[in-house]
């Protein structure tokens, strides 16, 4: 019987007690259908208890367990082994504070998201056909539902201008996109107000990254454009409006 | 704590995060290059207006450097000066298109059709500027 392939995995290590970051190398066996999160719970079984992974659901539905897989952002859980290359390089998401080894603080998330008010709507509160209480609005299989979001940090890491800690980031954006979108009571013009600032939707670059690695398939590119849209509609009106005031004809 | 990013295996890091292309898309490579040819055209606009002070020092020194400026690897900068307009050109074109939330699911295409117009702009160029 010929012995199972392994892969050798680069780790990224870094702990409150260690100077300076390291890789360490691990080989693991590895079958067509063995995920990251998989070798990497087979390192700290039986290579090296003491590395710090974090995940929860193993199905790609908690977000817990993003990290960055030869320099790309996905969740460990769901990303397969096989086709990855070998070595293989497992490094925490970027921009985010270490906590240890391939887990990150993920603070810089939900202190980005608070602001804009989170959208979550739940099944109790969808208004059926026969409700004629409450107005049912726009047909939810209509809207890109930004619930879809598992706030797991990918498109934060994936984001070339994240690293500015003033900037909403893309979560927030198509957070706050999906709320102008479905408003619920919320104050729609104060998160315009946040949103059309330096460091808010004018600071994305455009490059997709963040729809690109997303999961969840929420596209908080398109969210931010369509929230530039909705900024530039709101506007111009008014600049014009203001310029026929100052400038009489 | 620290912070994670493209590092050694010593832990420093190689390159700014912005900078970082691993493992990235067409859109990051299309930002990267617009910010490397933005910078690159700042650069060349004061060393155009250092070259130009030339002329205070008289005609003779402007013809030796307009000489020096005539030999092949000069033109070759020449050319790459006109691949870095036209790209930052027409690419900002398409960001500000895709930027104010128009043809945003088109913009792969507008990439695509910004590179053939780069690549006709540049023919074009290299063609005057060496023939």
């Amino acid at each position: 019987m010929s012995s199972p392939r392994t892969v050798l995995l680069k780790v990224f290590r870094y702990g409150p007690d260690d100077a300076a970051p390291r890789y360490d190398q691990f080989r693991v066996p590895a079958g067509p259908r063995t995920t990251v999160l998989d070798a990497l719970l087979a390192i700290r079984r039986r290579q090296d208890p003491s590395l710090t992974v974090r995940h929860s659901c193993l199905h790609g539905s908690c977000g817990t367990c993003g990290m960055r897989v030869n320099g790309r952002e996905v969740l460990a859980c769901v990303t397969r082994l096989d086709g990855l290359g070998d070595p293989v390089v497992v490094e925490p998401l970027a921009g985010a504070a270490v906590a240890g080894d391939l887990v990150v603080d993920m603070e810089h998330v939900y202190r980005r998201l608070e602001p804009v008010g989170r959208p979550l709507v739940r099944a109790s509160e969808r208004a059926g056909k026969n409700d004629t209480k409450a107005d049912p609005g726009p047909l939810l299989e209509d809207l890109e539902r930004f619930e879809d979001c598992i706030e797991c940090g990918l498109c934060l890491s994936a984001c070339p201008v994240a690293g500015d800690p003033r900037f909403l980031g893309p979560a927030a954006l198509a957070a706050a996109e999906r709320v102008l979108e479905e408003p619920r009571g919320t104050d729609g013009r104060a998160v315009l107000g946040l949103v059309d600032d330096a460091h808010g939707a004018w600071r994305c670059h455009l490059a997709f990254e963040c729809s690109a690695v997303c999961p969840a398939g929420v596209d908080p590119g398109g969210a931010i454009m369509r929230l530039r849209r909705r900024v530039l509609a709101d506007r111009l009106p008014r600049l014009v409006g203001r310029y026929h005031q100052e400038v009489p004809s | 704590m620290m912070r994670a990013g493209l590092r050694r295996g010593d832990g420093r890091r190689l390159v700014p995060r912005w900078l970082d292309p691993h493992g990235r898309h067409l859109g990051t490579w299309a930002f990267v290059a617009n910010r490397l040819t933005g910078l690159g055209l700042v650069v060349y606009l004061y060393l155009h207006l250092v070259i130009l002070s030339t002329l205070l020092r008289g005609p003779e020194a402007w013809d030796g450097l307009v000489e020096l400026f005539r030999r092949p690897v000069f033109l070759a900068f020449d050319v790459l000066l006109i691949v870095g307009l036209a790209f930052h050109g027409f690419n900002g074109l398409r960001v500000a298109l895709v930027g104010s939330g128009l043809l945003v699911d088109r913009r792969k295409g507008l990439l695509v059709a910004a590179g053939i117009l780069v690549g006709l702009v540049t023919l074009v160029a290299a063609v005057r500027i060496v023939g």
